[in-house]
């Protein structure tokens, strides 16, 4: 079996969910008291899918703006980044945009995006279209998925993500599957073999 | 509550100066009139605007850099308590930004509102008043200490020191629990100031994120050094001892390293024992003496104490005595025969607190300090005393003689001097 060492980073405006999003996939329950991040919180989790062991190594960083010159020593050796925006909120989508573009000149090597709407439990307040998302997530080459960090919720709008919905990973909550969708496309992205070496980007296809 | 140039900080939570979700326009005016108030004084008779007083309230200024901070109390505190906490809150938000952020960003902009860079740490300012209004540490300049065995103290700090020594550009190791320092391991020449201490305690209590993931955070503090962040690797020992380390680094990359250190030291303390202990003494185990201090002295007039250690700056404070408890302990004890017609109201440690704030400001008083305090009336007896190495304020029953309450507080040094090890930190060890 494969084993492989992803480093993962969390992005995104202050109050959208990152840490309810990562805690949940963590495996522990929703807190409606959880306090804003400080710097940043680090996690480790292991994933068992179907051909392959993957040890994520998550870094859930704070989103108020005091912290964002920061942020570099977290992405920079990152593999993935989950792009957390809320679908309640147009500024923190438009704040993306922003991650995006530092992503791009900051990072040398590219790194597998992932663009997550969270807080769609909320949808009669939804300020950010599904399509609009999508096709943004489409031109940054990103896979995209909407969540609930609350109702432990996941819907992807990904064609090309369709086969991880139903991956194996259904003992697990529906968060886990952005991230092991995740997962599986940083493997996919990779050559075969076991890599114990995190910089996966070095040798892209 | 912050605007433009002026912040305002409404000491006393209970009253209703939050402006987060009042009215921007009243805001602004109230800080208008804040601003000019401070610059009139200034200009004209190129003087400091220090206080206002009111019948029933005092509003003191205190301009530090570019901020005016307001405090509005009704309470008994002092001018210079006050003051004091004011700079505590100014601390709390260098402690946020660094000195050199904050001089920096209204440089650029005179009229910034610092809300937007403060955003996420309002809970730390308003968690830094309750806990200033709670605790006589502050009153005092002091540290609590997590009472233990010594031996369990020396195992800790062993476990800390031996597996940190070899880090790297480790500044500060700190194990702290419930607002109370377990130990400090230090770099050689570096200290760490009670009023630094205190902000991390309050960091620590106000931050619920930290019991979930280990944290890589920057952490400014004011006395240490206001210019500069430190980095702070801040994690609690296991989900079962709510004891929260603190590694404190001047390198920005040495999350990983610290990471590891703090897994070594968790499996060392377990493995001593010495989690128990934290445990034991964090819910109060009936068996330690320093749960119920005063029964354990076996002073039955003495209400409540707190003392000092001058050379530590630490401190130690008996129980808070409920109505009950104070009731089936003079039973046993067939003191005052009448106490169960006597009705006895009920005080918390708060209560005590805010009746030594006046023997503090007397004796820290700097024109003519005092250094024995005594005062007897039909509520209760105080005694204040200062010395060289010590500061002590007890609180006694109505009507006691001066005679009586030094013997008392005799026997109360004795006891004192007896626990030492336990109550307080007596070595400073360093990596």
């Amino acid at each position: 079996m494969k084993v492989v060492e992803a480093k993962i980073v969390v992005l995104g405006s202050q109050g959208v969910g990152k840490t309810s999003l990562v805690v949940r996939y963590i495996g522990k329950m929703f807190s409606k008291h959880i306090s804003p991040t400080i710097g940043a919180s680090f996690f480790t989790c292991n994933i068992n899918l179907e051909d392959a062991r993957i040890k994520l190594q998550v870094w859930d960083t704070a989103g108020q703006e005091r912290f964002r010159s920061m942020a570099p020593m977290y992405y920079r050796n990152a593999n993935a980044a989950l792009l957390v925006y809320d679908i309640t909120s147009a500024g923190s989508f438009a704040a993306i945009k922003g991650w995006v573009k530092e992503l791009q000149s900051n990072v040398p090597e590219p790194m597998v995006l992932s663009l997550v709407g969270n807080k769609c439990d909320l949808e009669e307040s939804r300020a950010v279209a599904q399509s609009e998302a999508a096709q943004f997530a489409a031109s940054i080459g990103a896979a995209y998925c909407e969540t609930s960090a609350l109702h432990d919720q996941f819907i992807s709008h990904s064609q090309t993500h369709n086969r991880l919905v139903s991956s194996p990973s259904s003992g697990r909550s529906p968060p886990l599957r952005c991230m092991s969708a995740l997962a599986t496309t940083i493997i996919s992205k990779r050559e075969n073999g076991t890599i114990k070496t995190s910089s996966f980007t070095k040798r892209k296809e | 509550m912050l605007v433009g140039q002026s912040i305002e900080t409404g000491y006393a939570y209970r009253l209703p100066l939050n402006f987060k979700y009042g009215n921007e326009d009243k805001l602004a005016g109230l800080c208008g009139v804040i601003q000019a108030l401070v610059s009139v004084v200034e200009e004209q008779n190129q003087d400091i605007l220090r206080s206002i007083s009111t019948k029933d309230c005092k509003a003191i200024f205190l301009v530090k850099g570019p901020l005016i901070l307001v405090a509005v109390s009704k309470s008994n505190e002092s001018e210079t308590q006050l003051v004091l906490q004011l700079t505590y809150a100014f601390n709390q938000i260098v402690s946020v930004l660094t000195l050199t952020q904050l001089n920096r960003i209204f440089e650029q902009r005179r009229n910034y509102d610092l809300r937007r860079l403060l955003s996420g740490a309002e809970r730390l300012i308003d968690h830094l008043l309750i806990f200033m209004e709670k605790d006589p540490a502050f009153l005092l300049g002091a540290v609590r200490c997590l009472p233990l065995p010594e031996k369990a103290r020396e195992n800790i700090t062993n476990a800390i020191t031996s597996t940190c020594n070899k880090i790297r550009d480790l500044v500060f190791a700190i194990l702290i629990a419930g607002n109370q320092l377990i130990t400090l391991v230090r770099m050689k020449k570096y200290t760490l100031h009670p009023s630094d201490i205190h902000l991390l305690f309050n960091l620590v209590r106000s931050s619920e994120s930290f019991k979930t993931a280990e944290s890589w955070t920057p952490i400014c503090l004011p006395k240490f050094d206001a210019t500069g962040f430190l980095h702070g690797h801040v994690s609690y020992i296991s989900e079962d001892c709510q004891a929260c380390l603190l590694l404190l680094t001047v390198q920005r990359d040495a999350f990983f390293p610290l990471s590891q250190a703090k897994h070594t030291i968790a499996e060392k303390l377990r493995r001593s024992n010495c989690l128990v202990a934290i445990n034991d003494a964090l819910n109060r185990n009936k068996e330690l003496p320093t749960t119920n201090p005063l029964k354990h002295i076996g002073i039955p007039e003495i209400r409540h104490f707190m003392y000092k250690c001058k050379s530590t700056a630490q401190l130690f404070t008996s129980d808070p005595i409920s109505l009950d408890r104070l009731q089936d302990y003079r039973l046993r004890h067939k003191e005052g025969g009448d106490i169960m017609v006597k009705k006895i109201e009920k005080l918390s440690d708060m209560d005590y607190v805010r009746n030594y704030r006046r023997f503090c400001s007397q004796i820290h008083c700097s024109s003519t300090p005092a250094k024995l305090i005594f005062r007897s009336n039909s509520d209760d007896t105080v005694l204040a005393w200062v010395t060289n190495g010590f500061e002590l304020y007890v609180t006694f029953d109505p009507l006691m003689e001066k005679d009586h309450a030094i013997r008392a507080v005799d026997r109360l040094l004795h006891w004192i001097k007896r626990e030492e090890e336990r109550i307080f930190i007596m070595h400073a060890p360093t990596f």
